[in-house]
Parts: C-alpha cells; structure tokens; sequence
C-alpha cells in the first residue's frame, strides 16, 4: 500500500501544510488574531509620527519612517510566531510522537512550518498594509524591489530564531514555552528598529551590527529618509542570515539528537 | 523458519544514572503477537519507543525489519506504525482531516478509498466529518487505530492500546487487531497491563521487571511452569516472588 521515496518529499511536506492550514482555518479568532495585533501597532506608531512630524522637519521630511520600521519589525516578529506557533500546535495537541514515528523528515517538518510562517505573515500583513495606505498615505509596496529584499532578509532571521526555538521545545518540552513567545524581543533593542545604530553605546554597536536585521532597518531608514537603496547592506545582512541559518540548522539536529537521548520525545510535550 | 521482524539485542538504556532497560535480547518472528507485561517502570513503553527508533539505546541494538534503529530508521518506517492512547491526534481537525494528513505522511496510494475503507472496519463512517476534540474515548481510540492502521503495516506496535475502555469496546479493538494481524501476517508487539488481553491476543508473553525479562514464554508454558490458572497470578508471582526473595 505504502509508496514514496525515502529522499526529501514535497508530498509529506504539503501533508503538514495541510495539516496547519485546516486547524487554522477551523478558527476565526485565529485569523483575526493574525491582523488585530499589527494593526494595533500599526496605528499607534503612524499617529505617533504624525504627532512628531509637526515639531520636526526630519521627521517630516521622513514620512512614513516609524510605520516602515513597525511594518518591517513584524516580518520578523510574525515570522517567527507563525513558525513557532505551528510547532508549538503539535506539542498542544500531543501530536509529536505520531510525527515522529512517520516518516516525515526533520527537514520536510521545517520546510512546512516555513511555508507556514509566510502564508501566517501575509494573512496579517496585506491588510495591515492596505490600512497604512488608508490611514496615513504609506504605501510600503511602492518600495517595490528593496521590500522583497528587506523581506528575504528578514523572513530567514526569523525562520533560524524559529529553528533555534524549536530544538529547544523539543529537548525542553513546554518548559521552553516562554522563549517562543518573547526571544525575540531580544532583537527589538538591539537591531535598531525605530533608531539609528549610532544612538547605541559604541561596544554594543558591535553587537547590533552582527544581527542581520539591523542591515535592514538601517537600509529601510536610508531608503525613506535618504531616498537611496543600500544593496550593500542586503548583501552584508544575507551573508549573516546564511551563518544564522546555518547554526541554527545545527542547533536544531544537535537537540533533536539530544531528545531522542533523553527521551523527551516520548513525553509529549510535558 | 519465519523471518525475523525485531531484534532486540543486550539492549541498555539510562537516564541520568537510573536503568530503564537493562540489557535484554528478543527477537520476534514475522507474523507473531507478543505481549509485553510489566508493571508501571518495567521498561515497557522505553523498550518500544526504542523499537520505534523515538528513543537512542545506550547500548545494544535493535533492527527491525532488517533495518538498525534509529540511524536507518527511514528505511522502515513506513512499513510500521504505532497506537497508543497517550499520543492524541489533533483535536480541532476532524477525523477525516486527521487521518488524510497522516496518510499522505506515509505515501498512501489512494487516500479517499483507504480512510472509506477502514472507517467501514473500524465502525468510523458516521464520524468522519466530526471533530476529534468531541469524540468520545473508545471513538478516539478507533481513530488511532485507524491512524496505526493507515499504511497496512507489518509492524504494528501498541501501548496499551485498550486504556480506559469499556470492556466491550476493548474486546471489540482485541478482535479488529487479530483480524488485521491475520490478514496481513503483520507482526504485533503489545505492551499492556490488561492481562485477560495478552492472554487472548498473545501467542507469547515478555514479562519486565525493573528493565529486564524476568519471563519469555507461551501463556500456556507460563501457566503450566507457575502452575496457575491466569496470567495474573503468573504476573503476580514475578512482581512479589522476586520481592520476598529480596527481603530474605
């Protein structure tokens, strides 16, 4: 009865897409839940620079620049939580063991929850976008090639936090709930979002300038402010999304390995 | 002489210096059913989670169906599948949507007609299209069977497979797995504390103990050598003979 190849499938990879993509559609919360949130965001930080624009010419000058950064910081916080959230489905649910005991692939279980993450992201984002245009004439499409490459960037950061984190939830089970929810924090100091890196302490610039998204924001702030596409930040932030990615790839198959040594798959999510 | 379809050999596994499993050897035939009895520690659910390559053994090996776990289990895993009824299936999918998912995972031909087919088996028709979530328990457990059932596979291994079921909803799975396992010549591990089960189901009986076999035999050999007339008194004179000994 059984057939199939023992290699990379896209079929197993589609079954697990499936899989995500009825349990979110099951729900409407979960859908509004997807926009609620930017959206929030969205309006809060663009009436906060409509209000800042009027006392300063930069700011006005620079319209659009605090929508950009809290559309832009979402790829990546949204990236993520759509990856982590889909895992984190199948330690709710008790669902681990049958996944594991398939056939199903390390690599094919990321690439689904990849796939995932993007198709959660543009469920929030369109509309989000669409708004921004409504409300305060910020259209972030018109960045046209710098958005697909401010996004690309951004996308792969998050999908390698994700990775990361879910090793952890495999070898930590639900105790490692928490980083799902808030290590990417972390990043929202540190990458820069809503100011220039030269604002930080000069050590920690060191720091901020080996996270890949700081690229970005800095790129998207050269972009409104100067009106001037920076491909040699995209590049710089790639080649660091191609370390990150990597490492995290290692992390995921070293804890992976170190759960099935101490039995954690077993239990379930416990 | 039938094939062999596991092999466990001096098999060892410990977890931060306590001993789950402590070195035992079987080896089943292609075809057979074999409980495996043990009270709660014995080993039994780590001994099948090494089977299923879940879990890394310390020492020894297993090889099923001429595959090493778990480093080739991707050989062999699709010929097998497991039960039990504390792995669950996602609840807010419904029946139908659950075992589709499970069977495109393991490369089912015919999807429609397969999840037709067993929901006319396993009594499943009239739930296919209700959420999982809102099944009952033996509902839930026939729709693991299912999912176990999905790939017709020659391994089959169960974790106390009729759990907090009634008992004619428990006999009624008892006779769907020796149906299957009869029509497929598929071999069963059964691991269980329901000793009318193993009686009924088991053509031999592994008794563990503190992560080693303190019996392998027939039920009738082992009744016959304890000279008792149910698998209970048997499992009762391991667990506390060994005990008195100890005490002596």
């Amino acid at each position: 009865m059984s057939t199939g190849s023992l290699e990379y499938s896209p079929r197993r990879v589609g079954a697990m897409v499936r899989r995500y993509w009825y349990l979110l559609r099951s729900s409407w919360p979960r859908i509004l839940d997807l926009i609620y949130w930017p959206t929030v965001q969205m309006l809060m930080w663009g009436f906060l620079q409509l209000y800042v624009s009027q006392s300063s010419s930069m700011f006005a000058r620079a319209g659009g620049i605090f929508i950009g950064a809290v559309i832009l910081w979402d790829v990546l916080f949204r990236g993520q939580l759509g990856f982590s959230i889909s895992f984190l489905e199948e330690m709710y649910s008790h669902n681990l063991a049958n996944l594991m005991m398939s056939p199903l692939r390390p690599v094919e279980f990321i690439s689904a929850l990849m796939i995932m993450s993007i198709i959660r992201l543009l469920i929030g984002m369109i509309p989000v976008s669409l708004l921004a245009i409504a409300f305060f004439g910020f259209n972030v499409w018109t960045l046209g090639f710098a958005l697909a490459a401010f996004f690309a960037n951004l996308i792969l950061t998050s999908w390698s936090v994700g990775i990361f984190v879910a090793g952890l939830l495999l070898r930590n089970g639900m105790g490692a709930e928490s980083m799902a929810w808030t290590i990417m924090f972390l990043f929202l100091p540190l990458t820069c979002v809503y100011y220039p890196v030269t604002v930080l302490p000069h050590w920690l610039q060191y720091v901020a300038w080996s996270l890949p998204p700081t690229y970005v924001f800095e790129g998207m702030r050269a972009l409104v402010i100067d009106d001037v596409f920076r491909a040699d930040l995209m590049i710089e932030a790639f080649a660091f999304n191609i370390v990150l990615f990597a490492a995290a790839s290692l992390a995921f198959m070293a804890l992976l390995h170190s759960a099935r040594v101490q039995g954690s798959l077993l239990q379930g999510g416990e | 002489m039938s094939e062999t379809a596991i092999a466990v050999e001096r098999l060892v596994k410990r977890y931060k210096g306590t001993t789950a499993v402590d070195g035992i050897s079987f080896a089943l035939p292609a075809g057979s059913i074999t409980g495996l009895l043990g009270g709660n520690g014995a080993g039994k659910t780590t001994t099948i989670a090494m089977i299923m390559g879940l879990v890394v053994p310390t020492s020894g090996t297993v090889t099923v169906l001429g595959s090493q776990m778990p480093q080739e289990r991707y050989r062999v895993l699709q010929r097998m599948n497991f039960e039990s009824p504390y792995v669950d299936m996602p609840s807010r999918l419904t029946v139908w949507q659950n075992l589709s998912v499970f069977a495109q995972l393991y490369g089912v031909a015919d999807i429609e007609a397969r999840i037709a087919s067993l929901a006319a088996d396993l009594d499943l028709t009239e739930f296919l299209h209700r959420l999982n979530g809102k099944l009952s328990s033996g509902q839930k457990t026939r729709v693991s069977l299912a999912k176990a059932l999905l790939n017709e596979p020659e391994v089959l291994l169960l974790d106390e497979p009729t759990a907090s079921l009634d008992p004619d909803t428990a006999d009624w799975v008892r006779g769907r797995l020796e149906t299957y396992r009869r029509a497929h010549n598929a071999t069963i591990l059964l691991a269980s504390h329901n000793m009318t089960e193993v009686e009924r189901l088991c053509e031999r009986v592994i008794i563990m103990k503190a992560g080693r076999i303190e019996d392998d035999d027939t039920p009738a050999n082992l009744l016959t050598r304890h000279g008792r007339r149910t698998l209970e008194e048997v499992f009762l004179d391991v667990a506390r003979g060994r005990a008195r000994e100890a005490a002596q």
